[in-house]
C-alpha cells in the first residue's frame, strides 16, 4: 500500500519522458506535437495527483454534511484552464505544420533542413 | 479496490503513451491519443477531479482528435523513421526517468492530507466559498471569482491562438461562402451523408450533446461543469454535424460572422463584467457590487463570465476547425 502511494508519480515520470522522447528523437512535426501533448498531459496528471486527499471527494460542498473531506480545488482549477489553452496552442502548432507542408512539400525535419540548405 | 482500479488505469495510460510514440503510422497514433485522453479523464475522475475529467474527455478525446485528423488529411499519414541519434535520445530519456523516479521518494504519498500543497490557500477556499460565494462547486468559485484574473488571461490566450490559426491558414482563401460548384465536392465536402448508420445515430445524438453542453454551462455552479467544458461540448456537437452533413451545412447553421461574434463577444463580455465592477464602485472583476447582496452579486458575476467563457471557447474551437476544413478543399 505504501508503495502504491508513489505509483502515480512514477507513471507521471514515464509518460512525461515518453512524450519528451517523441519531441527529441522524432523528425516528423506532427509526431512531435503529439509528443508535446503527451508531455503536457503528464504534467496535468502530476498536478491532479497532488490535489488528491485520502477519503476525499470532488470539491463540491454538500449541504448539511459537515465531516466530509474534500480534495484540493486549486490544482484542478489550474489544470482545467490549462487543458483548453493546450488545445488552442496545439491547433496553432498544427496550423504552422500545415503551412510547412504547403511550402516545402514535407513535414520531416531533415528534409526541410536539406531543402533550406540547397536553396 | 479503487486503488487497484487506479493502478490498472495508470498502467494502461503508460502503455498507450509508449504505443503512440512507437507506431510510425500517424493515423494509428492519433486514434491512440483519443484513447490516451479518455484514460487520462478516467484517472482524473478517480483522483476526485470531476471538472477536469469532463474537460479532458470533451477536449482531449473529442476535439484534439478531430484537429489532428484534419491536419493529417492536409499533410502525410506516415512518418519516415530517423535512424541517427535514436540511442542517444533513448539514453537521455531513460536516465531522466530514473532521476525523476528517484526524486519521487521524497514526495508526500498520494492522498496525504499533511502534504504542503494542502496547507496554503486551499483550505481557505474550501472554508470561505459557502459564505462568500454561496455556490457548492468550489472549483467554479475559485475559477470564476477568487482567481478571475487568471481565467480572464486564459480566455484571451484561447482567443489569441484562434486569431493566430485564422491568420496562418487564411480564412479567405478557403472561401467565405459555399462554392457555387458545391455538387463537385468530394466526400470531404459532403461528409458522411451517404453512410446510413453514422447519419441516423449522429442526428439523434447532436441535439442531446448540445443540450448537455447547455446543462453543463448553467449547472456549473452546482455540479461539475462550467464555461470551458460547455464550450468544448457544444463545439463537439457542431463538429459532429459538420462531419455528418458536410462543412457547408454546418456553416449555414452557425455562419462565420456568428462564430467571430462569439469569440470576440465572449471575451468582451468577461472583460465588461470586470469593468462593471469598477463602474459600480468596486475593483476590477469584483462581482460583489453587481447586486444589492454581495453573495447574489458573486453568483450573478460568475454566471455571466461562465457564459462569456463558453461563447469564446466554443467560437474559437469551431473557427479553428473550419479553418482546417476550408484549407482541405483547396
Amino acid at each position: 500500500m505504501e508503495l502504491f502511494g508513489l505509483y502515480n508519480y512514477w507513471v507521471f515520470a514515464i509518460v512525461l519522458m515518453t512524450g519528451f522522447y517523441a519531441v527529441i528523437a522524432k523528425g516528423n512535426f506532427i509526431k512531435r506535437l503529439i509528443g508535446l501533448s503527451i508531455f503536457q498531459s503528464a504534467v496535468f496528471l502530476l498536478y491532479i495527483t497532488m490535489g488528491k486527499v485520502d477519503g476525499g471527494t470532488a470539491p463540491i460542498i454538500q449541504e448539511g454534511v459537515t465531516d466530509q473531506v474534500y480534495s484540493n480545488p486549486l490544482p484542478q482549477v489550474l489544470i482545467l484552464t490549462a487543458i483548453v489553452v493546450g488545445i488552442s496552442t496545439l491547433a496553432l502548432g498544427l496550423a504552422i505544420v500545415v503551412r510547412i507542408k504547403e511550402s516545402y512539400g514535407t513535414i520531416e525535419e531533415h528534409e526541410v533542413q536539406s531543402l533550406d540548405r540547397s536553396s | 479496490m479503487v486503488i487497484l482500479f487506479a493502478v490498472f488505469l495508470l498502467t494502461l495510460l503508460a502503455l498507450t503513451a509508449v504505443a503512440i510514440v512507437r507506431t510510425e503510422n500517424l493515423f494509428v497514433a492519433v486514434m491512440l491519443t483519443g484513447i490516451f485522453s479518455l484514460l487520462m479523464a478516467a484517472n482524473f475522475f478517480v483522483l476526485d477531479a470531476a471538472d477536469v475529467a469532463l474537460t479532458e474527455a470533451a477536449v482531449g478525446a473529442g476535439i484534439s482528435t478531430v484537429l489532428f485528423l484534419g491536419a493529417l488529411a492536409l499533410t502525410a499519414e506516415h512518418e519516415r523513421s530517423v535512424v541517427s541519434g535514436r540511442w542517444l535520445s533513448m539514453g537521455i530519456v531513460v536516465v531522466t526517468t530514473l532521476i525523476l523516479i528517484y526524486a519521487t521518494f521524497d514526495k508526500p504519498r498520494l492522498g496525504d492530507p499533511r502534504a504542503p500543497v494542502h496547507q496554503h490557500v486551499a483550505p481557505w477556499y474550501l472554508d470561505q466559498t459557502p459564505e462568500l460565494i454561496g455556490i457548492p462547486n468550489v472549483v467554479t468559485a475559485v475559477l470564476g471569482s477568487f482567481r478571475g484574473y487568471d481565467t480572464l488571461g486564459e480566455v484571451f490566450v484561447v482567443v489569441t491562438a484562434c486569431i493566430g490559426v485564422l491568420f496562418i491558414l487564411g480564412v479567405r482563401r478557403g472561401g467565405y461562402s459555399p462554392s457555387p460548384d458545391g455538387d463537385r465536392l468530394t466526400t470531404a465536402g459532403s461528409g458522411l451523408r451517404h453512410h446510413l448508420i453514422p447519419k441516423v445515430v449522429g442526428r439523434l445524438l447532436i441535439p442531446f450533446i448540445v443540450l448537455f453542453g447547455l446543462y453543463v454551462l448553467f449547472h456549473g455552479e452546482y455540479g461539475p461543469g462550467g464555461g470551458f467544458q460547455a464550450g468544448a461540448i457544444i463545439a463537439t456537437g457542431i463538429i459532429l454535424y459538420a462531419l455528418l452533413d458536410g462543412e457547408a451545412q454546418a456553416l449555414k447553421a452557425v455562419p462565420r460572422p456568428v462564430l467571430m461574434g462569439m469569440v470576440v463577444g465572449g471575451a468582451t463580455l468577461y472583460g465588461a463584467v470586470g469593468v462593471a465592477g469598477i463602474a459600480l464602485g468596486g475593483s476590477f472583476l469584483d462581482y460583489s457590487v453587481l447586486a444589492d447582496d454581495p453573495v447574489k452579486g458573486q453568483q450573478l458575476g460568475i454566471l455571466i463570465i461562465e457564459v462569456g467563457v463558453g461563447l469564446a471557447v466554443c467560437g474559437s474551437l469551431l473557427s479553428i476547425f473550419h479553418a482546417f476544413a476550408a484549407r482541405g478543399r483547396h
